[in-house]
């Protein structure tokens, strides 16, 4: 009779403990997409906030002698090695202000995302689980921004209040909470109808209880997965903005203006674009391989 | 019955190896066996035996990870393990058809039934559309569907479950096929339905050549229909033999084991009105749920619950019965104010539940505690079991320390191991859920405990051993117990009293040997008279193997 009981008990004690997040690390490591882009980001960060100890120039300094020096790979007479990315049209050292404004990029970027994850998550978890009314007043708020075009809503809301770095993360932040909100909303109704949720009902938590310990933790996979896709959402939205002279003000040093502030000399001195351009897609890049990456690793599929 | 014809299907050492990392080296090792024309073969086992791996590998169905690394399955004097692709699609349908478990999920939901059989004419027959037509209609007219016509045109969500499986019965058995592979088929429906289908294959069978692997769990739907028994265990034969041999006279421990799990017919035993206080009092209950109507669809109004009344006194096991649909899970929910109901009362230990604020609830809400079906769905799979479990003590006022001690205490009385605690529901089997679950739903100390359907996704002896756990904790902590089950047998088995409802109305009420040997209302009569296995007179155990009467009480 002891044939049966091996399969009610067998031992574990010795088991490692498989927490859902080890689970996730170990698939994550073997996830090629996810590290290289994970190596770039962390690359990108660190040079960010070494930035005063690597730039090789004050990126504000101009030196009008020195305008419009090519990168070094070019067959030119002013190419140095003094300048490795060459000057812009004022003569400021390109590298410098590309690192200088990795600083700009990845500031916006986090600010924003946290500000519109807080947003989108909260309206969402609060949708999905009340549902009735608040999901009906939700899911019009979210109808409400989908339908607002972001970036003229952003310019309109710039050239009044006036541009600055907190404005511009302010406006970006509260224009792009809506994908937050649509996911996490449909997260939570999945997560409301289980079990486990009606059992701590009945165990009285209370309802912020349940948000927090019993639908967070199920919810957060996809959280974090929007949270780098909208990080790059901001980044290029800050870039734009930037561009059409509406985002960071001269003389902060941003890729969305160095861009914009190259385009007069788009055909004559092309690289000055292509330099913030490269720099612009690698970190948008990274930021969408880790998203693509994490989506991979916390797939239900994969999960035990 | 012994059939000397020649087999349509042999299967000779077959091995399937697992990819690494899974306990066992081979979902199925050596496994030989025949199944002949005309003969109903059953493969039993639980969950994970390699039951189903061995039809969809004479399918040609395994999925890529699983390689046969041995042996052969000839069918029809071809080894199919030899064929490729194309002949593999030529015979499946065709001379092979294979019936699923689940009918809602087999059947396309984008195309009408008619069609779907159809199909299978067009991809392997040179019918014309009237002909296919026709054909298709004779095979609904076969498996007893009603207005044929009718229900060509019809959309597989406008079916109910048995009359999908009948689809899926027509379905495979359109180009008689030689061989019916049947994995489950009746798991999903309900008992009276199951009875239906059981019965329509066995006619089927008489009337056609085919040979029938007919996979199962469930030894009482063996003692129905089966020529030929194969017991499957970890992947290998451990029986195989005439039904008659293995039902009445089981040589292997594990198919003893098996049989023995069996859920008896009550024995009819006294119901013993008790003397204790009435802990659960609920008058007049109702709920109806309304589904609000759009441009597409009219509003339908569906009553869940009607005008429930009962008691249950501490100490006893009330046991609510009823097909899908019947309302019982509503019932608890409603009584538990998950949700809420229409009218009427609930008093539970002297506490109106109906009538209370969600928040003036909260303090009462640790005297009724509910264990529920799916042991994958009821486990947070994102908290540690400790944090569960400790949490509702925690939510009560209870001190840390001493809601530890509860725990361990508690784990000791389900029978889990106290490192448990550190693990994630990931690392255990459903029948150890649900036993952690219990754990969980004891720690606030409740004087009612609700099993919703908690051990229908159970393999037949861990469900045993659940059974065995609630019906020892009611006794040993005083709890009041409501068993919601479909299952006559296992109600029959923990149970003093029996409610047993329908369409949201409780048609009968009485003891559970009044209920089995005397039953009153036609709906109660027609469950039982469903059960399966009605004619097998379930061998005792305890002739046969004295270990089995020497088991330890407990041990799991």
């Amino acid at each position: 009779m002891s044939t049966l009981e091996n399969n009610s008990l067998e031992p574990m004690a010795d088991a490692p403990v498989l927490s859902p997040g080890k689970v996730m690390l170990s698939h994550a490591k073997s996830h090629r997409g996810l590290m290289l882009g994970g190596l770039v980001i962390l690359t990108i960060m660190l040079v960010a906030i070494f930035a005063p100890l690597l730039a090789p120039h004050d990126p504000y300094a101009q030196v009008l002698s020195r305008k419009l020096v090519p990168p070094v790979w070019f067959d030119s007479s002013k190419a140095t090695w003094d300048h490795i990315l060459g000057t812009d049209h004022l003569g400021r050292d390109y590298l410098s202000r590309l690192i200088y404004g990795a600083r700009i990029s990845l500031l916006i970027g986090f600010s924003a995302m946290l500000i519109s994850g807080v947003i989108g998550t909260v309206l969402g978890i609060c949708a999905g689980y009340f549902g009735g009314r608040v999901d009906m007043v939700i899911s019009f708020l979210i109808t409400t921004r989908l339908s607002m075009p972001v970036v003229l809503v952003a310019l309109a809301v710039i050239s009044i209040v006036g541009s600055s770095l907190t404005v511009v993360i302010w406006v970006i932040g509260l224009l792009i909470w809506d994908r937050f909100a649509v996911v996490v909303r449909s997260a939570t109704q999945q997560v409301r109808g289980l079990d486990f949720v009606a059992s701590a009902r009945a165990l009285g938590s209370s309802t912020p209880r349940i948000l927090f310990s019993e639908v967070m933790p199920n919810i957060s996979n996809h959280v974090i997965v929007i949270a780098t896709l909208e990080m790059a959402h901001a980044i290029l939205l800050e870039a734009a903005l930037s561009f059409l002279g509406l985002g960071v003000q001269p003389p902060t040093p941003s890729w969305g203006l160095m861009i914009s502030d190259a385009k007069g000399l788009m055909f004559f001195d092309g690289w000055l674009i292509a330099v913030p351009g490269t720099a612009l897609f690698l970190l948008v890049l990274a930021i969408n391989l880790v998203g693509d990456g994490l989506r991979d690793v916390t797939a239900p599929e994969d999960r035990n | 019955m012994t059939n000397t014809t020649k087999p349509i299907l042999s299967i000779r050492n077959l091995t399937v190896a697992l990819p690494v990392k899974i306990e066992r080296a081979n979902a199925v090792q050596n496994l030989t066996f025949d199944v002949r024309p005309k003969e109903i073969l059953c493969v039993v086992g639980e969950s994970g035996s390699g039951k189903s791996i061995t039809s969809l590998a004479t399918m040609g169905l395994l999925a890529s990870s699983l390689r046969v690394t041995g042996g052969e399955i000839e069918f029809d004097g071809r080894d199919v393990l030899t064929l490729d692709q194309a002949e593999h699609n030529a015979l499946r349908g065709d001379r092979m058809a294979m019936i699923f478990q689940e009918p809602m999920t087999a059947l396309n939901p984008a195309y009408t039934v008619g069609d779907q059989i159809a199909e299978v004419f067009r991809v392997h027959r040179d019918y014309d559309g009237d002909e296919r037509r026709k054909r298709t209609l004779k095979l609904l007219e076969e498996v007893r569907l009603p207005d044929p016509e009718r229900l060509y045109n019809s959309y597989p969500h406008q079916l109910s479950g048995g009359q999908r499986q009948r689809i899926m019965i027509a379905m495979a058995l359109a180009l008689d096929p030689k061989l019916l592979i049947a994995d489950e088929p009746t798991t999903a429906l309900d008992v009276t339905t199951q009875k239906q289908i059981l019965h329509l294959l066995k006619q089927l069978n008489a009337n056609h050549d085919a040979g029938i692997m007919f996979i199962t769990h469930d030894f009482s739907v063996v003692a129905e229909i089966a020529d030929r028994v194969v017991v499957m265990r970890h992947g290998q034969i451990v029986e195989q033999g005439t039904a008659q041999e293995v039902l009445s006279n089981p040589q292997h421990p594990y198919t003893r084991a098996l049989i023995d799990a069996v859920p008896r017919r009550a024995q009819d035993r006294d119901h013993v009105v008790s003397e204790h206080p009435v802990v659960i009092d609920v008058q007049n209950l109702n709920k109806t749920f309304h589904t609000a109507g759009s441009m597409f669809k009219k509003s339908r109004t569906v009553s869940a619950v009607k005008n429930i009344s009962f008691q249950v006194r501490r100490g006893e096991t009330l046991g609510i019965v009823g097909e899908s649909g019947s309302g019982k899970t509503t019932l608890v929910r409603c009584l538990m104010r998950l949700i809420d109901p229409d009218s009427g009362a609930i008093n539970i230990s002297g506490v109106d539940f109906a009538s209370q604020t969600s928040a003036a609830l909260r303090q009462h809400r640790k005297d009724i505690q509910i264990v529920f079906q799916d042991p994958y769905g009821s486990l947070n799979p994102r908290r540690t079991i400790g944090s569960q479990l400790i949490q509702g003590a925690i939510n009560f006022g209870v001190s840390r320390e001493e809601a530890w001690d509860r725990v361990y205490k508690l784990l000791e009385i389900v029978q889990m191991p106290k490192y448990s605690v550190h693990r994630y529901p990931s690392q255990f089997s459903g029948g150890q859920r649900q036993r952690l679950c219990i754990a969980r739903a004891l720690v606030v100390n409740p004087k009612v405990l609700i099993a919703d359907e908690a051990v229908s996704a159970l393999d037949v002896s861990i469900q045993r051993e659940v059974l065995k756990l609630i019906n020892d904790i009611r006794d040993r902590l005083g709890l009041t117990v409501i068993f919601i089950t479909h299952d006559l047998r296992v109600a029959a088995q923990i149970c003093d009293e029996v409610l047993v409802m329908k369409h949201g109305e409780v048609v009968e009420r009485g003891g559970v040997g009044r209920i089995f040997t005397a039953p009153e209302h036609d709906y109660t009569k027609a469950l039982i008279a469903a059960q399966p296995g009605q004619d097998w007179e379930i061998p005792m155990m305890a002739e046969f193997a004295p270990q089995a009467a020497a088991r330890k009480v407990g041990t799991l």
